[in-house]
């Protein structure tokens, strides 16, 4: 998103420098204020000055790649679905062309594909998006999109053939393109047989143009790829929300088209949000008996997120790190209000943002080379700032004294130190995500799901704090000590696999443990045979008393514990321990020096901007002036309004003393009181709590204030009276 | 066949065609010839059921016997500049249709007609057809009555065809109007189903196997199904089990046998297929997975499964706990500390037929929220995303706004869910726990 907007401004700045020399422009102050760049707003009011253009260049550097990862990643997941549209609508439009009969029988149908995306709407755009692209490159070049807020009444008709046929019109001349525009213009055209004319139009001339370029110039002309299979390309028709369509409009809209069907090749493609069973809520069986309705079914928004989480936060290619509060927000917000994964993606940015905006130390938070060639020009304020942070201060207490003296005393020291601590916080993070992967594998399919069935929720114990002292943790531990054998040897087999990719020299260590400790398995195999253990247990005797049975249980117990462990109970107890030591390097991001450069931390800050709550804020507002205004005439003990606070705020606090119908004249005499005590009159004086024209008109605008912000409306019950919208009261 | 049809103003040959492409219509369609001639009726209303062959009946007359003609959909015509321009488009080409003003009026299409009628005057009579004719009735007043008499009013030689699915009845103004010469299309019987159906044969077949085949088709289908539309739909649909009986069996002339083997798989396809829960597109793939393994059917209601965030599920839930309890229960159903509440007169008597029979009532936005936040087991902040969710909840239909949009004015909803929905929802959510 801030590449899309900088760009252009930037060229505002070149051609406003360009020519400003020679021409007084009347706008340019205007001018001016938007050639302001992206990182100009940066800078502003920023944290640190001196060293935030580089932050701003670090941060955008970052957040670019994140994007083109993200971007890829979701045409990745898209694919299938995708893929499977494309061969649908070719298919559909060389079905038409063949004579066989079953095809022949279908032809009355208009071919339509569900699509059915999901409830998180703000992500569809993208998918759409490259739908569009997809079809407009391979299938057909008309392709048309509608959305139902742009097709009240009759203009939906009027939108498709403006797409449709625009989106051709741009490839040619511009005359043509005016006539087209004129014609639509005038509504009397807007119906399908203008777009029959245009569309016999323009196959023969692609027809033409097909032939010419074969027989002329090969790979010369422009319809190379588009149309060389297909004479006639299908017109496309994408419904993006198909349940925000007025129903009547969309059959109407489909009895027209299936009129039509024998001279157009029309194709729909519904976007549907809850589930394909709407199209049967929405058409009669009249009106959907004339589509042939294949059904597509993306991926579910949750997977999709595990694999954004996966890709972009699992992973160490990235130095931006969220702290596991501001991971819980985001995810929160996903999970409880929207399903989005772009809002997902947002939240990231924001923490991003905010994160290299306030974090002066966030300049070290970029690859290695480069933070360790930031460290060395790290000024004399940066270094105060390192060894004000907590984690800093951490580690200097367990040096010792001498230490101590040199690196609160000695900057080229501290900066080595910081270095040596930056390449260990790297490596901290390289050990820290194959483990968490490998934990994932060997806990994810434990029964109860003690560390949670998803990565991100082992994730956010993890970040938490250290996870060996978790119960969790413990719990599943006992529980993988009950696994049999096959399955420990499946899944540390898995983890064998996950390891492999890993390339750190502690991972490597722990790859060849791990493989000698599978092959030690695999022998055992062999040798299983003759170990079988006899079963201690002996036969009760035939009549005990409820003592003797205490006794022979509890012996029996004491013998169970004492016995020799089987090899494959040594090995696996061997295993596990080998599994507590790789978990060390779980250890919480906090305890990591300076692991402020990378975490970002703020949660209330990403929660206020994500998840804002208008409703409390003017409640605050009212309630409290001082929260927002900071005048230290407002400041009061809890609960009060001082008499000197805005009207809006007396006669806000006035009102909530009252039940649910507002008499005015009480409620101004009363406000009327208050102001005269604010103006410091003589509470005996006669003049006390008279209401003047001033007042009057106060009041009245503070009562109307309140009606635009929803706490009051006026009734028809009793003329003089309002009715407060809002609970409370007596 | 021999023709049915005779009319000394058209050719042997060409009434022979028509025959041939109208089965089981050769009444109405003699009819319709005797009335269409030199001179002719000012208007015609044909009415019959959806696919009686009205429209086909006349595209194919007018079509083969060559006669000046528009065919106009009312559908189509959103205002009736469409109309008349499409009018003047098929009887006198592009340039009379762009003589029309802006917005024409009737008298503007009037005017533009008998100027481009005298210029080429009528060989033969001219034939507007009207498909959906009801949808007239919308349109200004004075259009329908207009229509009925055009020929006077352009005083050309036009005939207007009016086709419909309602009786003239439900037609005449108030003010009364010229009455146009009303035409019956009765329903097909079933052995004209079975006839017409028969004529779209696969080439590969006999026409008696054919035949037979269709005739076991409408033993299982004509009893819920009369539309000739949606019958055509089927034997193709069916087509794959069709011919893999085909292949296996040589005879065929042995309709029991046909008859064991097909029924089955009508049987199946009347639950998905008839009711277009599945495309023939779709029902053909399965079919042809079929003979490797069985997998099981789902139509389009099959899905009927809605994944939601976590507080949506609960404004759904609460959205249909006030669309269906009385709003005097609340206190005594999301309270803790509910007053005392006679047992006798707790439910008045209209209240006690089932509230589902009676439909979902509406609720304003307040009581919503005072029920979600006491069901929520959470403290839940009155974020912008919660309210932003309601209106994706109506925009999903999954909640209907009753009043105006107007939000300052205590809006109304209706839960537009049913209960089998709601306890789908709180499964999962019990699941989750």
């Amino acid at each position: 998103m801030s590449t899309c907007r900088q760009r252009p401004q930037q060229g505002n700045q070149g051609s406003y420098e360009g020519s400003g020399g020679c021409f007084v422009f009347k706008p340019s102050a205007k001018k001016k204020k938007t050639a302001l760049s992206l990182g100009d707003h940066f800078v502003h009011g920023c944290e640190g000055a001196e060293n935030s253009e580089l932050r701003f260049k670090l941060c955008h550097d970052l957040w670019d790649k994140i994007q083109t990862d993200t971007e890829a990643l979701q045409d990745e997941l898209n694919r299938n679905i995708l893929d499977s549209l494309l061969d649908f609508t070719r298919k559909c439009s060389s079905t038409r062309q063949h004579s066989d009969w079953a095809s022949q029988m279908r032809a009355s149908e208009i071919p339509t594909a569900a699509l059915v995306l999901g409830v998180n709407v703000p992500d569809h755009d993208m998918t759409f998006q490259s739908l569009s692209d997809l079809l407009q490159q391979s299938v057909t070049p008309h392709v048309a999109s509608v959305q139902a807020k742009e097709c009240g009444g009759k203009h939906l008709m009027k939108r498709v053939l403006e797409r449709l046929m625009d989106t051709v019109v741009d490839d040619e001349d511009e005359e043509e393109a005016e006539q087209t525009s004129a014609q639509l213009n005038k509504s009397v055209h807007c119906s399908l047989s203008t777009l029959c004319a245009w569309y016999n139009a323009k196959t023969k001339v692609s027809i033409f143009l097909f032939q010419k370029s074969n027989t002329v110039s090969p790979g010369k002309k422009r319809c190379s790829h588009v149309g060389d299979d297909l004479q006639s390309p299908p017109l496309v028709i994408i419904f993006k929300d198909l349940e925000a369509f007025n129903p009547r409009v969309l059959q109407d809209f489909i009895l027209i088209c299936s009129r039509y069907i024998e001279r157009l090749p029309l194709m729909f493609i519904f976007g549907i949000a809850t589930s394909p069973s709407t199209i049967q809520h929405m058409l009669p069986h009249s009106v959907s008996s004339l589509l042939c309705i294949e059904l597509f079914q993306s991926l579910s928004c949750t997977q999709h997120l595990a694999t954004v989480i996966d890709k972009l936060i699992l992973t160490p290619q990235f130095p931006f790190k969220l702290n596991g509060k501001v991971m819980q927000v985001l995810i929160s917000i996903f999970l409880y209000h929207d399903f989005s994964v772009r809002n997902f993606i947002k939240g990231i940015q924001l923490a991003l943002l905010e994160h290299f905006h306030s974090q002066p130390l966030s300049v070290l938070c970029c690859k290695k080379k480069a933070a360790l060639l930031n460290v060395m020009h790290l000024g004399p304020q940066d270094l105060e700032r390192i060894r004000q942070l907590q984690s800093f201060k951490r580690y200097v207490e367990k040096q010792d004294p001498q230490e101590q003296v040199n690196l609160f005393t000695d900057d080229t020291h501290l900066k080595e130190v910081c270095q040596k601590l930056i390449k260990n916080l790297r490596q901290y993070h390289k050990n820290y995500y194959p483990i968490l992967r490998c934990l994932h594998t060997l806990t994810s399919s434990l029964p109860r799901y003690p560390l949670g069935k998803q990565i991100r929720e082992l994730h956010l114990i993890c970040l938490d704090k250290n996870i060996w002292e978790n119960e969790d943790y413990q719990s599943a531990m006992k529980l993988l000590k009950m696994l049999a054998k096959d399955q420990l040897i499946a899944l540390l087999q898995r983890c064998e696999e996950i390891l492999q990719a890993a390339k750190s020299k502690n991972i490597k260590m722990a790859l060849v443990q791990l493989e000698d400790m599978l092959s030690k398995f695999k022998q055992l195999d062999s040798k299983s045979v003759e170990d079988s253990i006899t079963s201690p247990v002996k036969n009760l005797q035939k009549k005990t008393d409820l003592f003797q049975l205490q006794k022979t249980l509890l012996e029996m117990n004491e013998s169970r514990r004492s016995k020799k462990l089987s090899p494959f109970e040594a090995l696996r107890n061997e295993a596990l321990e080998f599994i507590d030591s790789l978990v060390n390097h779980l250890s919480a991001p906090e305890s990591q020096t300076l692991n402020e450069v990378c975490y970002y931390t703020s949660s209330a800050t990403v929660r206020r901007h994500l998840n804002a709550t208008p409703r409390t804020s003017i409640q605050a507002a009212l309630n409290i002036p001082y929260y927002y205004l900071q005048n230290d005439r407002l400041k009061t003990e809890d609960g009060i309004v001082s008499n000197a606070a805005p009207d809006i705020c007396i006669v806000y606090k006035l009102h909530l003393e009252c039940g649910r119908l507002i008499n005015l004249y009480d409620w101004l005499e009363a406000y009327s009181t208050v102001v005269s005590a604010a103006e410091g009159n003589d509470p005996g004086s006669d003049n006390f709590g008279k209401v003047d024209d001033v007042k009057h008109a106060r009041f009245i605008r503070a009562v109307s204030e309140l009606e635009f912000l929803g706490f009051i409306k006026s009734t028809k019950q009793k003329t003089d009276h309002v009715a407060r919208l809002t609970w409370g009261g007596c | 066949m021999s023709s049915l049809l005779q009319h000394p103003g058209h050719e042997e040959e060409s009434l022979q065609r028509v025959s041939d492409q109208l089965p089981c219509r050769e009444v109405q369609a003699g009819t319709l010839l005797s009335l269409m001639g030199q001179y002719s009726y000012p208007s015609i209303f044909i009415y019959g059921h959806r696919s009686s062959g009205k429209s086909h009946v006349l595209h194919v007359l007018l079509k083969e016997l060559e006669l000046p003609h528009a065919p106009v959909s009312c559908v189509e015509c959103v205002s009736v500049a469409l109309l008349f321009e499409q009018v003047l488009l098929s009887f006198f080409g592009a340039d009379a249709a762009s003589l029309l003003p802006r917005s024409p009026s009737l008298s503007d299409f009037v005017r533009v007609y008998r100027n481009q009628c005298s210029q080429s005057p009528a060989e033969q009579t001219r034939y507007i057809v009207m498909e959906k004719a009801e949808l007239l009735r919308d349109a200004d007043a004075n259009l329908l009555p207009a229509l009925l008499r055009l020929q006077e009013l352009v005083e050309d030689n036009v005939t207007v065809i009016l086709l419909s699915e309602i009786v003239w009845d439900k037609f005449r103004p108030n003010t009364g109007c010229f009455e146009p010469l009303l035409l019956h299309f009765p329903d097909y019987s079933k052995g004209e189903l079975q006839h017409i159906l028969s004529h779209d044969r696969h080439p590969s077949y006999s026409a008696e196997f054919y035949s037979s085949y269709i005739n076991i088709l409408l033993g299982v289908f004509y009893s819920v199904c009369r539309d000739l539309r949606e019958l055509r739909h089927l034997p193709h649909a069916m087509n794959v089990a069709f011919t893999c009986f085909c292949v296996s069996s040589v005879k065929e002339t042995d309709t029991h046998k046909l008859w064991r083997n097909m029924e089955p798989h009508l049987k199946k396809a009347m639950q998905t297929v008839y009711l277009r829960e599945v495309s023939s597109l779709q029902w053909e793939k399965m079919q042809q997975m079929e003979e490797k393994e069985s997998g099981a059917l789902r139509g389009l209601s099959a899905h009927t499964h809605v994944e939601l965030p976590y507080y949506s599920k609960f404004l759904l839930i609460a959205a249909y706990l006030a669309s269906y309890n009385p709003a005097r229960t609340d206190k005594r159903f999301f309270l803790k500390h509910h007053g005392k509440i006679r047992k006798t007169n707790f439910l008045k008597k209209n209240e006690k037929t089932s509230n589902h029979l009676l439909g979902p009532k509406p609720f304003p936005l307040d009581r919503l929220l005072a029920i979600f936040y006491s069901v929520v087991d959470s403290r839940v902040a009155p974020t912008a995303s919660i309210f932003s969710q309601i209106s994706s909840l109506v925009t999903l239909q999954l909640l209907t706004q009753v009043s105006h949009d107007d939000q300052l004015d205590a809006p109304k909803y209706k839960c537009a869910v049913s209960m089998d929905f709601i306890c789908h929802l709180y499964g999962i959510y019990k699941h989750l726990l």
